[in-house]
């Protein structure tokens, strides 16, 4: 192959395994969203604590992959499930502002929970014997294919379930109207659990993917990746499960290509002037569609 | 009732005042170190470090200043890893615990924002191992701050030093460098390096940014590889650099790295096992080819804190050496006075070498050591002189 072929070849596989993870925890900002109109702004801090569970099933119980990914996601479900039962739900019917303010709050506690138990940043052990194959100059590691396509499954799974079974249309119907759903014998309160314990449960498959390709885990990584995931979650149209993962692949992809063809200062800068532009072409995102207001 | 409440108040406050009052005889020091946040580690050897050199002045009866000995008490602040909390940090100790001097901030990016609030309110700050040339110079004159002075080398003489190493010893033609540009230090010594580098004949193939608490570098790593270096230059902190070493090799890159003395931690071999076996990096000073003077500092760090002491430890114990000296040479306990002392003192035998300061500089003039990882420990391989 040439070197230039190969040369995008590489950056494609950098961008897809960069969006994959984006995906993964923009699918949680999105679900919680359609269903409540609310933005979960401790999203971020529950991938995070994702991949603290994560680097404790792996170096203190020894665990080898499946088991720590299986665990990670009940742990992160947990924490998920946890905090809309203790914090959103007294709120669901307070203005949208206190729901937000109070997500924002819990996100600082969990990163400085997690900092008052683990100041210093943490090695995440090898979990997976990483091969690297050198496909004519490309080189592709096992655990990107991993990544990729574990994320890859993990979204169908999603779009099943949400598409094609009771409790997903349980939860389209909830989306759609919040006074007449009850009536007909839906568990509001359950599927709203339900909504959060599956968004952290892929925040933490995230979490644990994330900490296995750049292993060196802190308190304070679900900052930024939570507002890129959030970010992603709108590009795609906030509300809609699809176009979470569109927009997810099309924010990794841009920061990876703008790297790669601009000098590396200006990725942010061009990355994000970008997606203000898609914002301002299409504003309800991607796949999003305009809700009109009745007065 | 609220009469009494606020006679209460005016006691307690005059209580406390008093009790300050009384305890004249302890000089108190201020210490802002990173004890959480992205370097805790790099806070940790600074905290451990000082309140071992102040432990051993209070053994000995403490400071003879002037005609009689006072204690030395520490103040010790966390900025969390936070420019802005540095900057508090360094207000509090001035304002609120009215400590005589400053050690630290170490990180270059938390310690230009201290140094600002430190000369501005004339109060002696001495940071242990921030090497940006910024951090003592004034932005708007650029002639040094009259109150900010450094036990380390500045990265102008260290960028030469790599750039030298780089070239002669590893004999590559052609450098790559990724850095974070969004934080002063790494910024800095990538500049130095380039000029450097460039100057001596090299060629830089590859400039390469991130931004802080960035995790995925593969797409600049790939430009990397794309531009065939004969070196690969990392000048980034202890907890990013195994990432990108990891990832590189993950990309199929076999080229060598080399670093600077943001790379001296002991975390760096924790965090990057192997995948460091075999690189390169300059630093302050070497733990297993030390000066007699540095001897019985390790051994008594490592018998109080159980690990071999990094070069932030032995700076910031210079840091203490350098202002017990201007201390007693000031003979009281004042902040002006420590100031003229520190700033006319021509020469310092530190742990970390000699020191010479030159009349109207703030920054030592110092040797620089190469390290190479070897079995997962540090180990000393060359000196490099100014």
């Amino acid at each position: 192959m040439s070197e230039g072929i190969v040369y995008w070849l590489q950056q494609i596989l950098n961008a897809l395994q960069l969006g994959s993870i984006y995906a993964l925890i923009a699918l949680g900002y999105t679900m919680v969203y359609g269903i409540l109109t609310m933005i979960n702004f401790a999203h971020g801090d529950v991938f995070m604590v994702g991949a603290f569970f994560c680097f404790l099933a792996a170096t203190y119980l020894g665990l080898p992959f499946a088991p720590t990914l299986l665990l990670t996601m009940i742990g992160a479900a947990l924490v998920g499930v946890l905090l809309e039962r203790l914090a959103y739900k007294p709120l669901r019917n307070a203005p949208r502002v206190s729901a937000i303010i109070t997500a924002l709050g819990l996100g600082l506690f969990l990163e400085n929970f997690t900092l008052a138990l683990a100041p210093y940043p943490k090695h995440i052990p090898p979990l997976l014997e990483n091969v690297s194959w050198d496909l004519g100059g490309v080189s592709l590691s096992s655990l990107q294919v991993i990544i990729i396509f574990l994320s890859l499954g993990l979204m169908f799974l999603l779009d099943y379930v949400v598409h094609r079974t009771p409790v997903g249309m349980a939860m389209r119907a909830i989306s759609w109207d919040k006074t007449f759903v009850p009536l007909m014998g839906v568990p509001v309160d359950l599927i709203i659990s339900v909504t959060f314990a599956i968004g952290a449960g892929l925040a933490g498959a995230a979490g644990t993917m994330y900490a296995l390709a750049y292993p060196v885990i802190d308190p304070y990584m679900g900052i930024m990746v939570g507002w890129k995931a959030f970010i992603s979650a709108v590009i795609g149209g906030i509300g809609n499960i699809r176009g979470a993962m569109i927009g997810a692949f099309i924010l990794g992809g841009v920061e990876i290509m703008v790297t790669a063809f601009f000098p590396s200062t200006y990725r942010d800068f061009v990355a994000f002037t970008l997606l203000l532009l898609l914002i301002v072409v299409r504003p309800y995102g991607i796949l999003g569609k305009p809700r009109t207001q009745k007065v | 009732m609220r009469k009494t409440l606020s006679l209460l108040l005016v006691s307690a406050l005059l209580a406390v005042g008093g009790s300050a009052w009384g305890a004249e005889k302890t000089l108190k020091l201020g210490v802002i170190a990173e004890l959480t946040g992205d370097m805790p580690a790099v806070g940790t050897s600074c905290k451990n470090a000082a309140e071992l050199a102040v432990n051993e002045v209070n053994a000995a009866g403490g400071l003879q200043v002037g005609k009689e000995k006072m204690k030395v008490q520490l103040v010790v602040e966390d900025n969390a890893g936070k420019a802005d909390q540095s900057a508090a940090a360094a207000q509090k100790l001035i304002t609120q615990d009215e400590v005589l001097a400053i050690v630290g901030p170490n990180a270059s990016r938390y310690a230009i924002p201290a140094s600002e609030i430190a000369e501005s309110s004339e109060t002696v700050l001495i940071t242990p191992w921030s090497t940006n040339p910024k951090t003592t110079l004034d932005a708007n004159t650029n002639q040094p701050k009259k109150y900010v002075f450094r036990a380390c080398f500045i990265d102008p003489f260290q960028g030469g030093v790599l750039a030298k190493f780089a070239l002669e010893k590893l004999k590559a033609k052609k450098a790559a460098v990724l850095y974070d540009v969004a934080s002063d230090y790494n910024k800095g010594i990538a500049e130095v390096f380039k000029t450097n580098y460039e100057k001596l004949g090299g060629k830089i193939v590859a400039f390469e940014t991130y931004t802080t608490n960035d995790k995925d570098f593969s797409a600049q790593l790939t430009k990397i590889k794309d531009a065939k270096p004969d070196v690969i230059f990392l000048p980034n902190y202890y907890s990013e650099v195994p990432l990108q070493v990891q990832q590189a090799k993950r990309l199929g890159i076999t080229t060598p790295f080399i670093g600077s003395d943001s790379w001296g931690s002991a975390e760096l071999l924790k965090l990057g096992g192997a995948d460091l076996n075999g690189y390169y990096f300059s630093t302050h000073y070497a733990a297993d080819n030390a000066a007699p003077v540095a001897k019985k500092f390790i051994t008594d760090y490592e018998k109080a804190y159980g690990a071999k002491p990094d070069d932030v430890a032995a700076l910031t114990y210079d840091a203490f050496g350098l202002l017990f000296n201007s201390i007693k040479r000031a003979g009281k306990a004042d902040r002006e006075a420590i100031r003229a002392a520190l700033s006319t003192l021509p020469s310092y035998k530190g742990v970390t070498g000699d020191m010479k300061f030159q009349a109207d500089s703030r920054d030592p003039i110092k040797s620089a050591v190469i390290l190479q990882i070897k079995d997962g420990q540090f180990t000393y391989f060359t000196n490099a002189n100014p």
